[in-house]
């Protein structure tokens, strides 16, 4: 049995904190450097499968990028076969993204560059923040999960050690700027699903439990991965991921011994399996940086809106969604080719990932949604 | 006996590594020989790494770990508690009757063998522990219908089954195990098990993987640096054979010649150089794979591959989602003599006035009052599950089969808009088959259909016994079921199973009494081209509407269903 309240004397106690939010009471900070608790090995994971050593699967490679470029697209959602790789993607994306600038100490990793979206706690203190430099945070979201710990709650241990009502930060609050994974989305609880797409829409997340009333920013990329065969996902939920890919095992035969020979070289030496591809990944991270600085000044031409809108509209899909991130997304796909405009020819390369699933189901129509989406590409934008 | 001895080398391989080979299926019902088994697997693996049970009823907090309640009432501050997959690092997790894991547990075992730790965010407690395992998964599913989930399956190298074995040829094996490092790299070799796993028809990639993992395990059990092409055949043998999903042409017609002809070349050099055999390496080990398969067996695997990729038991199925008390839905203020106390949500509305409620001097002890007290909220929704009986006999199949399927694929479509459960029983020869388990997986349903077979005799008695059998079980679960039965009425087989109309016909009433008296909504669409009255008097005795299948276009079966579901 393991205690964790011994971690005490080697946490460092936060500063105290004037309370924004009567209600609030005190948010702990220092929740990032919290020291390993005693009694858990640490496990010193092994590093990541390069991102730049993924054979094949274009596509789920393509939509990740366009996410890190604009978090705004909305999340990405990928289906596909097991042992595809889904996981060692966003982990290998993560890995290779360049080091945020933060606020030191806050619980939100504040960005000091958008004063907009600043904690009330970072506010407060604007004129003298202390900022380092942070690797972006990709949090994984477990099977298993309870609600107090995904949106925060009271911090049981002040509560019960000291009779203090302090806010104790979760999962949502750890992923803000960054990535939030759920494998297995169609194995989460109904309810907790809901609430985490509200967030994504929303990028504010709103404690309201155990009379705390707190409001924190939590934008971060929601990256989904599911079998469709175990359950499907509602349609409601499927329009709020801004893409959707599927992915499949590859068949021809030389990729696939391509797969096995790399999974089986990283398998028996890790470091020196990623040494030999830190170059190609660094060749990524610089595309990486080159689009998002990029990506302010490309403007959508007015055709390229025409287009997308009469996409959408031949393939019905509902709502505006699906138009604003299938105009985002060319837009960041632009950028990555450091194009100079946004042509149609862009909108049609990511229509079937941005719109595949925003279709009306027809259940049984057995030729899916990717063929229905190229069909219509195809006719729209015909000359 | 050789599957013995297999078995044997399947417990030595698996224990010298129980994380990296990911664990065994044991398919064998609970006795003695499976007893051997495990006892052989104990002894294989050195005495400090422990082997652990895992009983289905276990709770999250129990598996992964989670705040341990009494000791944080003792201590007064919250003490965290070590989940079972976590306690069972570096050794092996053994489930019981897995074939009715549910997909959430599986998926909670499958992170923890990608992962080889336990990532744990509950009740106040966040934690990540080692739990490199492996799990041994004991099958006891009958026929295809029950099996394992596939998702974990694809993880774990070795299938056994242990069911033909005789509990006079389990002894005990005699090798100690080995514990060394993992040999050096096999290159060739990979090409060689990709190539035979696509020959095989093993589609994901963890095959040929696993199957290399195992080669270079087999090469330090006898004592060989590199794994050599006896360590790689065998490890073909034991990984894919038991995946394998199609028979390989035979070797003279080699039925994929032009990958063999680009790939094989660069990496069969290396491969058992001093051998005279002249076929590759890859053809060789599926040669292999395909000696030890009884063609029989494979054809069995193929015919429950295409029906039901991932066969899930009914039982199971049903429990999994049986909301006798509903889904927990957070907690509320209220007395716990009206619902169940949430104790953790009940700790946190107290924990905050401790210190004011406490006096000085006093032992330290958790003050709860009355409005602390906070309740589980569950949120009961009951759910319809439509449950089709299809008429696949002989008469029916002729006439009709085409179109009752159509019907059966328009009400599914239907029923998935609703989020409805849907389950497909089909009867025909002498008994009555449930093909789909109550699901809302549409793609599952639609296949389930689509490999419905056709013929033989008229089991209509059975076919409403199993109808109604699953409609109580769906009633048990809380649900609401309605049964849409799809025949002609012309009854030819008895409850007993032997042929002949005047006691078909009586069992048959009989049945449709009982889901009558069972109160469930029915509803039975004739099939037959001229609709006669013995469907109609049947239809009368489960108190089912009566719909002719002739008369009622698409828009009219949807109506009625709709209308009782």
């Amino acid at each position: 049995m393991i205690v964790n309240g011994s971690a005490h004397a080697m946490r460092p106690e936060p500063a105290p904190i004037p309370s924004l939010d009567a209600e609030a009471g005190i948010i702990r900070a220092a929740e990032r450097s919290r020291p390993p608790r005693p009694g858990t090995t640490p496990h010193a994971p092994a590093p990541t499968f390069p991102f730049s050593a993924i054979v094949g699967q274009d596509e789920m490679r393509q939509a990740l990028l366009i996410a890190a470029v604009d978090p705004s697209v909305g999340g990405v959602l990928v289906f596909g076969d097991r042992g595809t790789g889904k996981s060692t993607a966003i982990r290998g994306l993560a890995a290779l993204l360049p080091p945020m600038r933060a606020v030191a100490g806050c619980p939100y990793a504040c960005d000091p560059a958008r004063p907009g979206d600043l904690c009330h706690r970072c506010r407060d203190h604007a004129a003298g923040l202390e900022v380092h430099s942070v690797p972006v945070p990709v949090v994984d979201l477990p099977l298993g999960a309870t609600e107090d710990r995904v949106v925060g709650a009271l911090d049981l241990e002040r509560a019960l050690a000291h009779g203090q009502k302090a806010f104790e930060p979760g999962l949502l609050a750890r992923a803000n700027r960054g990535f939030l994974y759920i494998d297995e989305v169609n194995l989460l609880d109904d309810h907790l699903v809901d609430l985490l797409l509200d967030v994504a829409a929303s990028g504010i997340n709103t404690v309201e439990r155990e009379g705390l009333s707190i409001r924190h920013p939590a934008r971060f990329v929601l990256v989904g991965s599911g079998n469709p065969e175990e359950g499907e996902l509602r349609p409601q939920l499927l329009d709020r991921f801004g893409l959707a890919v599927e992915v499949t095992t590859p068949t021809d035969l030389p990729t696939r011994i391509d797969v096995v020979r790399r999974r089986d070289a990283y398998e028996r030496d890790p470091e020196a399996f990623c040494t030999a591809y830190a170059e190609a990944d660094a060749a990524i991270r610089e595309t990486l940086t080159r689009a998002r600085a990029h990506l302010p000044a490309l403007a959508v031409p007015d055709a390229t809106l025409e287009a997308a809108a009469r996409l959408c509209l031949a393939l019905g899909t509902d709502g505006l969604r699906g138009e604003l991130t299938l105009m985002r997304t060319a837009r960041a796909l632009a950028a990555l080719e450091a194009a100079d405009t946004v042509g149609i020819d862009h909108l049609a390369r990511i229509a079937p990932a941005a719109l595949r699933h925003r279709l009306r189901r027809n259940p049984l129509d057995e030729s899916g949604s990717t063929a229905r989406v190229t069909r219509a590409v195809a006719e729209v934008f015909a000359p | 006996m050789t599957a013995w001895a297999d078995a044997l080398l399947v417990a030595r391989l698996a224990a010298a590594d129980p994380h990296g080979i990911g664990g065994v299926v044991v398919r064998a019902g609970a006795g003695p020989v499976r007893e051997a088994w495990l006892d052989a697997l104990r002894k294989a693996l050195p005495a400090e790494r422990p082997v652990r049970r895992m009983p289905g009823s276990i709770t999250d907090a129990r598996l992964l770990g989670g705040l341990d309640l009494p000791a944080t009432l003792a201590a007064g501050r919250p003490v965290a508690e070590t989940g079972l997959l976590a306690e069972t690092d570096g050794g092996f997790l053994v489930v019981p009757m897995a074939e009715r894991l549910s997909p959430g547990q599986a998926g909670r075992l499958a992170a923890v063998l990608d992962d080889g730790r336990v990532r744990v965010e509950r009740d106040g407690v966040g934690q990540c522990r080692p739990a490199r395992l492996g799990v041994i998964l004991l099958d006891e599913g009958q026929g295809e219908d029950e099996a394992v989930p596939d998702a974990l399956r694809d993880r774990l190298a070795f299938r056994i089954d242990l069911t033909d074995i005789s509990w006079r040829d389990a002894v005990p094996p005699e090798e100690p195990a080995l514990d060394a490092e993992p040999g050096p790299p096999a290159e060739d070799a990979l090409a060689a098990l990709c190539q035979a796993a696509d020959a095989l028809g093993v589609a994901s990639l963890r095959g040929p993987l696993l199957a290399a993992r195992v080669a270079r395990l087999l090469a330090r059990l006898g004592g060989r640096g590199v794994p050599d092409e006896g360590d790689t055949v065998r490890a073909a043998r034991l990984v894919l054979g038991p995946r394998a999903t199609r028979m390989p042409a035979p070797a003279p017609e080699a039925d994929a010649p032009e990958p063999d002809a680009d790939a094989t070349p660069e990496p069969d050099s290396g491969a058992g150089p001093d051998e005279p055999n002249p076929a590759p390496l890859d053809e060789r080990l599926v040669e292999a794979v395909r000696c030890t398969l009884p063609p029989g067996l494979l054809a069995g695997l193929v015919a429950a591959d295409a029906r039901l990729r991932q066969p899930r038991s009914g039982k199971a199925g049903a429990a999994a989602a049986s909301p006798r008390t509903g889904r927990p839905m957070g907690a509320r203020p209220g007395d716990p003599r009206h619902g169940r106390l949430a104790l953790v949500e009940t700790l946190r509305a107290a924990a905050p006035w401790q210190r004011l409620r406490q006096g000085a001097g006093e032992p330290r002890r958790i003050r709860i009052r009355p409005e602390d007290l906070r309740i589980t909220r569950f949120v009961q929704r009951t759910q319809t599950t439509t449950i089709f009986a299809v008429d696949a006999s002989g008469s029916a199949a002729l006439e009709r089969l085409a179109e009752a399927k159509g019907a059966v694929e328009l009400l599914l479509a239907e029923a998935y808009t609703r989020r409805d459960r849907v389950a497909v029983l089909a009867f025909r020869g002498t008994g009555a088959e449930l093909l789909l388990p109550p699901t809302r997986a549409l793609a599952r349903a639609r296949r389930g259909l689509n490999a419905l077979p056709g013929g033989g005799g008229t089991p209509l008695a059975a076919g409403l016994d199993a109808a109604a059998a699953l409609a109580r079980t769906v009633q048990r679960g809380g649900g609401t079921p309605v049964v849409v039965v799809l025949t002609d009425g012309r009854a030819n087989i008895a409850r007993s199973g032997a042929a002949g109309r005047p006691q078909a016909g009586a069992d048959a009433l009989a049945a449709a009494a009982t889901l009558r008296a069972d109160g469930v909504r029915t509803i039975l669409l004739d099939t037959a081209a001229r609709p006669q009255d013995t469907a109609r008097r049947l239809a009368e005795a489960m108190g089912a509407r009566y719909l002719p299948l002739p008369y009622a276009d698409a828009g009219v079966m949807r109506a009625a269903i709709r209308a009782a579901t």
